[in-house]
């Protein structure tokens, strides 16, 4: 495990933030925080950045209680983010990249390897107020990730990305997460959590409520339901409920409990010639709101 | 530590690779060096000499008695009213008329030109009449005009302080009047134009949404420290080059004025160099040159640069939590007026301070953290005793410490407050959140 959270407690004057959180986030993967806004994920980020401290509970990273000397194996990209407006790319991401304790030479090094990565070569002496928005994206980007932290934490890093960046950003995390750097991501957009994440954890109202391997969790709320495109005319089978047939040669069905799948396409063929027969697999777009609306 | 460094660095590095830093570095030891040096310019300049044809009925003035050296007179028998009809052509500047019964009837002298006269000119040319009158109604009442040259005395004090060992030191009040006035002057400017600087770039920061990426590395108290010494420094440079670089434009024009006034004396028996001695005697720079021979410059320069750096950071740390706890400048008014009151209260005592540097006012004045930089400062070229400035810099080093302890912990939490109005009282409450 790179961090291993436990009961983890923080509450402001008039509310609580986060109530006996624990989490286990293994190493070398993309773990996705998930949860509505003001759920607490913001608040647990930042005791995990140091930005805060937490009430109660405790944090081991890496295996040691955490210490002010991880922040600089700790890359953070916030939700609200910005760059001094005067400085030059360059010689901002070089302050940066000191900030997280880089000896100036293999920062710089490191940053020109970065801009040939990125094609932004031509940038180094730009003012930041002459880049666009999406400019300025990228070199957010490489402030986050150019000393090489062992982890990497992103607050809602698509927001504000056209597709052509976004694309850009989910390969350069994919390649981090291959060189064995592990991957903290919040967020609302439920399809990169599914192109994304090996493991979830969803929070609201201050606790987890959900947590674990991506496909185990998508398991978990399965509602044996099978969809089917066929040819013929669908009739009611006994054993087999259909759940919706909204057009003619697909359906949505539920098989009473105790008929496997292989029984269930013996009667099915008699009556129809299948084309199509595969699991329905609830989106996580379906188990958060589920989730969230069953905890609230 | 080391990342201390590295913010401290980048404040002072963006600063003063600005354009508007080298501008207000090179343009205040120009003026300076301009208050100082015009006026024994214009005093050794040499002036235009005027041309004043003359017609003296009364025969009293000789060509001895109209000796200036800004006016030529040349005696003339032309009567005023065909003067007149040719003056235009005549070269001259002016033409005065003395009647025959100037000893009776002063205010018969008329003056004419084809421009309007200069008040100096007029002025000049009635002097030298008017002394001539003067002596000959004195010689008239019976007096000689050397007991009238006698009775021409001016009375010039010299101030000396006296230490108690009974030695003695030419001072002038005047003198350390306007030191004391510059100094405090000096340091309410800089009290409040660096304030503010450090104020603007934490708001800078903070509305750019830059901090929470500076303060996932370094921690606020180190930012915020890290500002307030890197923008210090800048400050001090700013001082440091207007201290080098008036010395050396006085220096330098000092220089060009004295082979000026050697050539000059060989020609004009030293005039000139009365002149200007004159001139540096009485203008003011001349009197403050005379504080500085008799009081100790290292002793009031390093006072300064204490007083100004530790008064800064004590201000400054105030500032900066105020810039913590805003989204805009204009949001920070409501908060920044707690903050400039002493300010502008210890620029107002020090007023009081110059007139009576003794008093009891002006003791508390010089010893209260929030007061005593720029009232010290007024009080120091004046003397003050060894214990009173080290109490007073012992107090603003503790008032220091305890500002920013204060700003800090409200600087940790301002600067992730967004979208909150911020009041006095959730700035006090911000006083008490753990971690």
């Amino acid at each position: 495990m790179l961090l291993s959270i436990r009961n983890l407690g923080k509450r402001y004057a008039d509310h609580v933030a986060l109530s006996d959180v624990n989490l286990e986030i293994p190493k070398g993967k993309i773990f996705g925080l998930l949860g509505p806004n003001g759920a607490g994920k913001t608040s647990l980020i930042r005791i995990i950045t140091q930005i805060t401290g937490p009430d109660s509970g405790e944090i081991l990273f890496d295996g040691e209680p955490l210490r002010l000397a991880h922040a600089d194996q700790i890359g953070y990209l916030p939700e609200e983010r910005g760059l001094y407006k005067k400085m030059k790319v360059g010689e901002q991401l070089l302050y940066l990249a000191q900030l997280k304790g880089m000896p100036k030479d293999d920062a710089i090094t490191k940053l020109k390897e970065w801009f040939i990565r990125l094609d932004i070569k031509e940038w180094w002496n730009k003012p930041v107020d002459d880049l666009s928005k999406g400019m300025q994206q990228k070199t957010q980007f490489i402030a986050t990730v150019v000393h090489e932290p062992k982890l990497l934490i992103l607050d809602e890093p698509f927001s504000g990305f056209d597709p052509i960046n976004a694309n850009m950003l989910k390969d350069e995390i994919l390649a981090i997460k291959a060189r064995g750097t592990t991957v903290l991501f919040s967020t609302h957009r439920m399809e990169s959590v599914e192109e994304l994440c090996d493991e979830i954890a969803l929070i609201n109202h201050a606790r987890v409520v959900l947590s674990g391997n991506k496909d185990e969790v998508q398991n978990r709320y399965k509602k044996n339901q099978f969809s089917i495109r066929f040819e013929g005319e669908l009739l009611s089978i006994p054993g087999i409920e259909i759940v919706s047939h909204e057009s003619a040669g697909h359906a949505i069905l539920r098989f009473s409990a105790g008929m496997g799948t292989n029984e269930a396409i013996a009667l099915l063929i008699q009556h129809i010639r299948l084309l199509e027969f595969k699991e329905v697999i609830p989106s996580f777009n379906d188990i958060f709101i589920q989730v969230v609306s069953e905890t609230n | 530590m080391n990342k201390i460094l590295l913010v401290i660095q980048r404040e002072y590095v963006t600063r003063v690779l600005k354009k508007s830093f080298w501008i207000s570095s090179l343009l205040a030891p120009v003026l300076i060096t301009a208050i100082y040096a015009i006026p024994i310019w214009l005093a050794m300049k040499d002036k235009e000499q005027k041309q004043i044809a003359i017609f003296d009925q009364s025969h009293l003035l000789k060509s001895a008695d109209l000796q200036d050296k800004e006016l030529v007179f040349t005696f003339t028998n032309v009567p005023e009213k065909s003067f007149k009809t040719q003056f235009a052509k005549s070269g001259y500047d002016a033409f005065v008329s003395i009647p025959v019964d100037v000893l009776t009837n002063p205010k018969g002298v008329h003056i004419y030109s084809s421009k309007n006269i200069g008040l100096n000119l007029k002025e000049s040319v009635e002097r030298l009449i008017q002394n001539k009158v003067r002596q000959e109604l004195m010689y008239k009442a019976g007096i000689s005009a050397k007991v009238y040259e006698d009775t021409q005395v001016d009375i010039a004090s010299e101030t000396i302080t006296v230490s108690e060992n009974g030695g003695e030191t030419s001072s002038s009040s005047a003198g350390a009047m306007i030191l004391a006035g510059i100094m405090g002057l000096i340091l309410y400017v800089t009290l409040l134009l660096y304030g503010s600087q450090v104020m603007n770039g934490v708001i800078e920061e903070k509305s750019n949404r830059i901090i929470e990426v500076i303060i996932s590395s370094v921690k606020p108290y180190q930012l915020m420290l890290g500002k307030i010494i890197g923008v210090g420094l800048v400050g001090l440079t700013q001082f440091l080059l207007w201290i080098v670089l008036t010395i050396g434009l006085t220096q330098v024009t000092g220089k060009i004025y004295a082979s000026k006034v050697k050539a000059t004396i060989a020609v004009d028996q030293g005039r000139a160099s009365v002149d200007m001695r004159n001139a540096m005697q009485d203008s003011p720079m001349g009197e403050v040159t005379k504080v500085l021979e008799s009081t100790n410059i290292p002793l009031i320069l390093v006072a300064f640069l204490f007083y100004f750096f530790v008064g800064y950071l004590l201000y400054s740390s105030l500032f900066a939590a105020i810039g913590s706890a805003v989204e805009s400048a204009t949001e920070a008014q409501q908060f920044t007026f707690i903050v400039m009151i002493p300010i502008i209260l210890s620029f107002l005592l020090a007023q009081y301070t110059m007139q009576d540097p003794d008093s009891t006012v002006a003791f508390w004045a010089s010893m209260i953290p929030f007061t005593s930089p720029i009232n010290m400062m007024v009080r120091l070229p004046y003397g003050v005793p060894v214990w009173e400035l080290v109490l007073s810099m012992c107090l603003l080093v503790v008032g220091f410490l305890a500002c920013s302890w204060i700003s800090a912990r409200i600087y940790r939490v301002g600067i992730l407050m967004y979208g909150k109005k911020a009041t006095w009282k959730e700035l006090s409450k911000w006083l008490f959140y753990k971690g």
